[in-house]
């Protein structure tokens, strides 16, 4: 029956590690903005290409590229 | 007759900002702008590579027709300034966070990340965008703070920057009670997992040794609950009764006790596994609870004062310079250079300039007031005609504005009603008391063994957790219902204040008023276009009100030079256009004889060389829907009043909106608004009122249920105790129902728990509450309150 003490204890720890998973969850402010995250994966340029010296051509801004547009404005 | 309307039906849609463009002017290849700002943001953005702006949304941005002033940010580089409004810096890097209003869609979220193409001397931003804030990392060798928000400002993210700022930083986000729910949720399943075997230990297999290993194990995973989780209902409990006052919490936290000294001694004496599962479920349970009704509006603020209102630094002119100064380093005698629509942050003297003042932040009066220079001017009014230079006669703290703001009986939280949760809570616990003693001197008498068991198991069955979750419980969902239909209420006592209201008190400006649509017609002989031209160009010259509704009323008409331009206060403008003369005003400013009888708006008559040609109808500004909502609160019983800063010239029409025995104040101050909310709560009413701006916010604060209203929730509200989107207004009849309803809730799903605890007691008197009975019990007692209060407030707001 030594077993059961062994499986106890090792479902314990695994419990315990779900529960520091929280709260390192928590303090790190993922509960805090539900927006932000959401979306910005959704972009396609990284914000940390500043460090290319030369900057990308400019092309022209037009409104039937990939993503659809939602409307903002209520 | 010719009749139009202000607002045409949709014309061209602004490229950027999506408003409707006046003309087709502003080009760029085969985009259409509403101004030239909007056109700038637009080629800004496209020449760095930064139009995935406009693909993320349709025409997210800010309309860029009012243009900031040049020198506006120039205070950030004074260093004293700096050092409040950073959070870290090295000697690389610093960090500052911004509030930005405008935030508002994915594509805000983008441009602002993207920042670095724009500056390069931007490290990072990250936005939070719940908050509506931005935290900038920048390399300060490369760039200043100033010119970060100044391309913000370019990009129409105009960083939000008061004098609140400067104060103490904002309280963090509780996270507290989250890390407490954590450590119950996980103790309770874990104890309720190692209490299986004893569950079932009768019903075969059961190892003793093992048994006393799984108690331990009990024991000591309920110790985090017990003096961690449970901490917060043993403080409110304690301070509850260090003022005297039995609240929910004693009887809850007398219950958990009771609970863990007997499960500790059943186990220490072995004589059983206690009812460790039962104390850790009902905390946990009314963690949940707890956190359900504490949730806060993030971006939301209910505590806001003077200062949030207040830049935070003012141009002060010494000795010919002009130096940018902190609101609070403002020395009495100094002068003040007040930029063209700044709010004037101190009293003084005017001494240079002519003054054009909108006190409606102040008092509600929507009329500017003019003064010349050696008059005295007051905090909190917004100069609107040019540029000013006042002699501070005050320091900020001592103007009359923030006097109001700090009076004391402001400061001191006013004695609210107690919860009638409290209450009934009390007599229940009396009762529990009366039971427990009972069964204990019946079994005194026949069976000494039971008295201990009996005794406990009835305070831990029949614990008023019940009630306090379904308190909790519906608090929260009603909270949650009423934040969809845009009222956010600030807490779960609002609710309660909110459904016993008799009285209803309106501010006009702002509140019953709103601030679109106006409709705008004229009265008279059909005009020329050369007729219109000139009434147009004379009424752009002036900013009274009625003056820039006309103005806008000929948006599409082009204007021409006007000379001798004179503005004759309470009577009109004149204003030559070549030869002739263009009076608008009242009738006797415009010698109109024949007078109509008009009591829904305004009227500007107009006479062009002497000749009165007719007159604009300028309607008010009712918020559509106002009357039936008037008329619906009213049939319900409750006595309106209405408070106005303005004057009495709607009087009549005010009067037939709220009924006879209404009771409507003009030209009223904001000590006026105050007073009269003091005085009727003297009378023992109840009063709820609803208002905007500043001038409320001392009646707001009082009134038992303050509701500040806004436009959009990116505006700044005063301190209340809800905050409105406006557009829900007329829906107030509905909210107040849903608010009675959540007292009704709570009752019928604490009269059902009542029912369990009747079985639970008929256990308990006997002394024979098994662990698990109560291990039954409690979660289904508390799981179906639950289910139970969440559809009753689904029912109640659909009802």
């Amino acid at each position: 029956m030594s077993v059961i003490i062994l499986l106890l204890g090792a479902s314990l720890l695994v419990a315990i590690c779900f529960l520091a998973a929280f709260i390192w969850s928590v303090r790190s402010g993922q509960f805090e903005d539900h927006f932000s995250p959401a979306h910005r994966i959704l972009f396609e340029h990284k914000p940390t290409e500043h460090a290319s010296g030369s900057t990308p051509p400019a092309t022209p801004c037009n409104n039937n590229s990939t993503a659809t547009p939602t409307n903002c404005k209520q | 007759m010719a009749t139009f309307t202000a607002v045409p039906g949709i014309e061209v849609e602004c490229e950027h900002c999506g408003e409707a463009c006046a003309d087709t002017t502003i080009v760029l290849g085969d985009k259409i702008f509403c101004c030239q700002g909007c056109k700038l943001v637009y080629e800004l953005l496209n020449e760095n590579d930064l139009c995935e702006y406009y693909n993320l949304n349709n025409k997210p941005g800010l309309a860029q027709r009012i243009p900031v002033r040049k020198d506006k940010f120039a205070f950030l580089e004074d260093n004293k300034i700096q050092q409040q409004l950073l959070q870290y810096r090295d000697d690389e890097h610093t960090h500052i966070t911004f509030y930005i209003p405008h935030i508002h869609c994915s594509s805000c979220l983008w441009l602002l990340e993207n920042l670095h193409k724009l500056d390069k001397g931007v490290e990072s931003v990250t936005v939070t965008f719940t908050r509506k804030e931005a935290r900038i990392v920048y390399r300060q060798e490369e760039t200043t703070l100033r010119r970060i928000a100044e391309v913000l400002t370019s990009i129409g993210y105009e960083p939000y920057i008061s004098l609140q700022d400067m104060q103490q930083k904002k309280p963090r986000v509780q996270r507290d009670l989250i890390y407490r729910l954590g450590v119950a949720g996980f103790c309770f399943g874990n104890i309720m997992l190692l209490s299986f075997p004893e569950y079932f230990g009768n019903y075969g297999y059961s190892d003793a040794k093992m048994n006393v290993m799984f108690r331990i194990l009990n024991v000591s995973l309920s110790l985090p609950v017990f003096f961690y989780s449970a901490q917060v209902f043993f403080k409110s409990a304690w301070s509850g009764l260090k003022t005297g006052f039995l609240n929910i919490d004693a009887p809850i936290v007398l219950a958990i006790v009771v609970t863990f000294v007997r499960s500790l001694a059943d186990v220490i004496s072995g004589t059983g596994s206690g009812y460790f599962d039962s104390m850790t479920g009902i905390v946990f349970f009314m963690l949940i609870g707890r956190v359900l009704q504490d949730k806060t509006y993030q971006g939301l603020s209910f505590d806001r004062d003077y200062t949030s209102y207040f830049p935070l630094a003012i141009t002060i002119i010494k000795d010919g310079k002009e130096v940018p100064t902190a609101l609070p380093d403002i020395k009495v005698n100094d002068t003040l250079l007040i930029h063209d629509n700044e709010l004037i942050p101190a009293d003084g003297i005017l001494v240079k300039g002519s003054a054009l003042v909108d006190y409606s932040f102040v008092t509600g009066e929507s009329v500017p007031v003019s003064k010349s220079i050696g008059e005295i001017v007051y905090a909190g009014g917004k100069q609107l005609e040019g540029n000013i230079e006042i002699l501070t006669i005050k320091e900020v703290a001592q103007s009359y504005l923030t006097s109001l703001w700090n009076r004391d009986e402001l400061k001191q939280k006013a004695t609210r009603q107690e919860s009638f949760i409290h209450l009934v809570a009390r007599n229940f616990t009396w009762i529990l008391l009366a039971i427990a003693a009972l069964s204990a001197l019946y079994w005194w008498k026949f069976d000494h063994t039971r008295i201990w068991p009996a005794a406990t198991s009835i305070l831990i069955v029949a614990c008023p957790c019940t009630l306090l979750l379904a308190a909790s419980f519906t608090n929260g969902h009603i909270l949650r219902i009423l934040s969809r239909h845009k009222l956010y209420l600030r807490n779960a006592g609002a609710i309660e204040r909110m459904a016993g209201i008799t009285d209803i008190v309106f501010d006009k400006t702002g509140t019953l008023t709103g601030n679109k649509d106006i409709p705008v017609t004229w009265h008279g002989p059909t005009l020329s276009r050369a007729q219109m031209m000139s009434i147009a160009s004379v009424a752009a010259q002036s900013t009274h009100p009625l003056s820039k509704l006309i103005s806008a009323f000929y948006h599409n008409i082009p204007r021409v030079p006007v000379s001798g331009f004179k503005t004759t206060t309470g009577m009109g403008v004149s204003g030559y256009i070549q030869e002739e003369a263009v009076l608008l005003g009242n009738a006797a400013f415009t010698g109109t004889r024949t007078v109509p009888n008009h009591n829904d708006g305004s009227i500007v008559y107009v006479a062009i060389n002497e000749q009165p040609l007719g007159y604009f109808l300028i309607g008010n500004q009712y918020r559509e829907g106002i009357s039936t909502l008037l008329q619906s609160l009213r049939t319900k019983g409750y006595s309106l009043s209405l408070l106005s800063g303005d004057n009495d010239r709607e009087a009549d029409y005010l009067k037939s909106l709220m009924g006879e025995d209404a009771t409507l104040r003009f030209t009223q101050q904001p000590q006026d608004k105050l007073n009269y909310i003091l005085d009727l709560q003297t009378k023992g009413k109840r009063v709820l009122m609803i208002g905007d701006g500043l001038n409320d916010a001392g009646a707001l604060k009082q009134s038992d249920v303050g509701i500040s209203l806004t436009e959009d929730s990116n505006n700044f509200t005063p301190a209340s105790d809800g905050i409105l989107e406006a557009g829900q207004l007329t829906r107030l009849p509905k909210f107040i129902r849903i608010c009675i309803a959540n007292k009704r809730i709570i009752v019928i799903s604490f009269v059902i728990s009542l029912i369990y605890n009747v079985i639970g007691l008929s256990f308990a008197v006997q002394g024979i509450l098994s662990p698990l009975t109560a291990a039954i019990l409690m979660p289904a007692n508390s799981i179906s309150m639950i289910l139970l209060s969440y559809g009753l407030s689904e029912w109640a707001d659909r009802r």
